[in-house]
């Protein structure tokens, strides 16, 4: 367990100096070590699905779009913050914690899933994730159980995703396309 | 946007088929073993991304233009959704109905291969369509669209 502590001390350390930089690219290389460490806490939990998705979207796919489309006029940021905006986020963070605190004291063990604990209560029905492990295999035929929830399972959810994505990708292709752009230079002109 | 120099070029020519293949990799063994269309797909499109920043937007505008791209993502979508209303044709009325391996391979599902997972590798490719055309063409899109940040600057 103290392999997640170093790593929860390094994401915070990380976040502090993501907030306080003036250069936008090191925040982001800052956002990119946290989404790294993230990705080492879920394979020490052994879920290397998540990690493997974790460290491509985090930091493949932040630091390259950012990298990317970054211009030379936005990199440093400017201004001093305003003590009335600090005082409110500070009081927002701190319910924030308290409500958090209270809610981490029902929650099982860190790295335990609630579909285990749930599945040791004699008491209550099994669990849809044991059945799934159960018989997942036969079923799907897929070795990897977490492809076959996502694709077989439950890839109505899946569908809703790719979904969200191409229609996203079509809004901002219309609105980023270079025929509007010219439409509004002759307007202006 | 232009290209970096001539060390970068050479390195990013050298790798950007390797990166290829281990997208492609990562895309059909996600049955088997970790991964998936997700993760394959931005691998994909991180190849595009690193020959866009070291040869320049017009080398790679003339080898994967965004009206390909888009009719790439379109593509992906109807592969996944024929996919989806197959399984209402060939079974019981059931919406993404494993039909390969619950009706032409019954039995062989706990056989360890490729195939028999049945539709769950033909979605990967789809997904690993989608995301990689996708992720590569907001990132083409946001860095040659010109933001008007002089014109700010002057109010």
């Amino acid at each position: 367990m103290a392999i997640f502590y170093i790593l929860l001390l390094f994401i915070l350390i990380a976040a502090i100096i993501a907030v306080e930089t003036r250069n936008l690219l090191s925040a982001v290389i800052c956002v990119g070590a946290i989404g790294f460490s993230g990705s080492l806490m879920f394979l020490f939990l052994r879920a290397p699905d998540i990690a493997m998705t974790q460290i491509v979207v985090e930091v493949l796919g932040l630091i390259i779009l950012i990298r990317a489309t970054i211009s030379r006029d936005l990199t440093f940021i400017s201004g001093d913050r305003e003590f009335f905006g600090v005082v409110v986020s500070v009081v927002i963070l701190f319910a924030i914690f308290l409500a958090g605190q209270t809610v981490l004291e029902t929650l099982p063990d860190f790295g335990t899933p609630a579909f285990v604990a749930a599945a040791q209560n004699a008491d209550l029905p099994a669990p849809a994730a044991q059945t799934y492990i159960a018989q997942g295999m036969q079923k799907t035929g897929a070795a990897n159980l977490v492809s076959a929830v996502i694709l077989d399972f439950r890839a109505y959810d899946t569908l809703g995703e790719a979904t969200v994505l191409f229609t996203s990708i079509i809004g901002a292709t219309v609105i980023l396309r270079k025929k509007s752009r010219r439409l509004r230079e002759e307007t202006n002109a | 946007m232009k290209g970096m120099t001539i060390i970068v070029k050479t390195i990013s020519s050298w790798v950007k088929m390797l990166i290829f293949l281990f997208g492609l990799y990562i895309i059909l063994f996600g049955d088997t073993s970790p991964g998936g269309g997700f993760a394959g797909g931005v691998i994909l499109a991180s190849a595009y991304v690193l020959l866009m920043l070291a040869f320049g937007g017009d080398f790679v505008k003339q080898n994967l233009s965004p009206s390909l791209t888009l009719k790439l993502v379109c593509a992906g979508m109807l592969a996944f959704a024929a996919i989806a209303v197959a399984g209402l044709f060939y079974g019981p009325d059931a919406f993404f109905w494993n039909f390969i391996t619950q009706k032409w391979l019954a039995g062989e599902g706990s056989n360890l291969h490729f195939i028999n997972a049945g539709i769950i590798p033909l979605a990967e490719v789809a997904i690993g369509l989608i995301v990689c055309a996708a992720i590569f063409l907001v990132i083409f899109t946001f860095s040659t669209f010109k933001f008007d940040v002089s014109d700010n600057q002057k109010e």
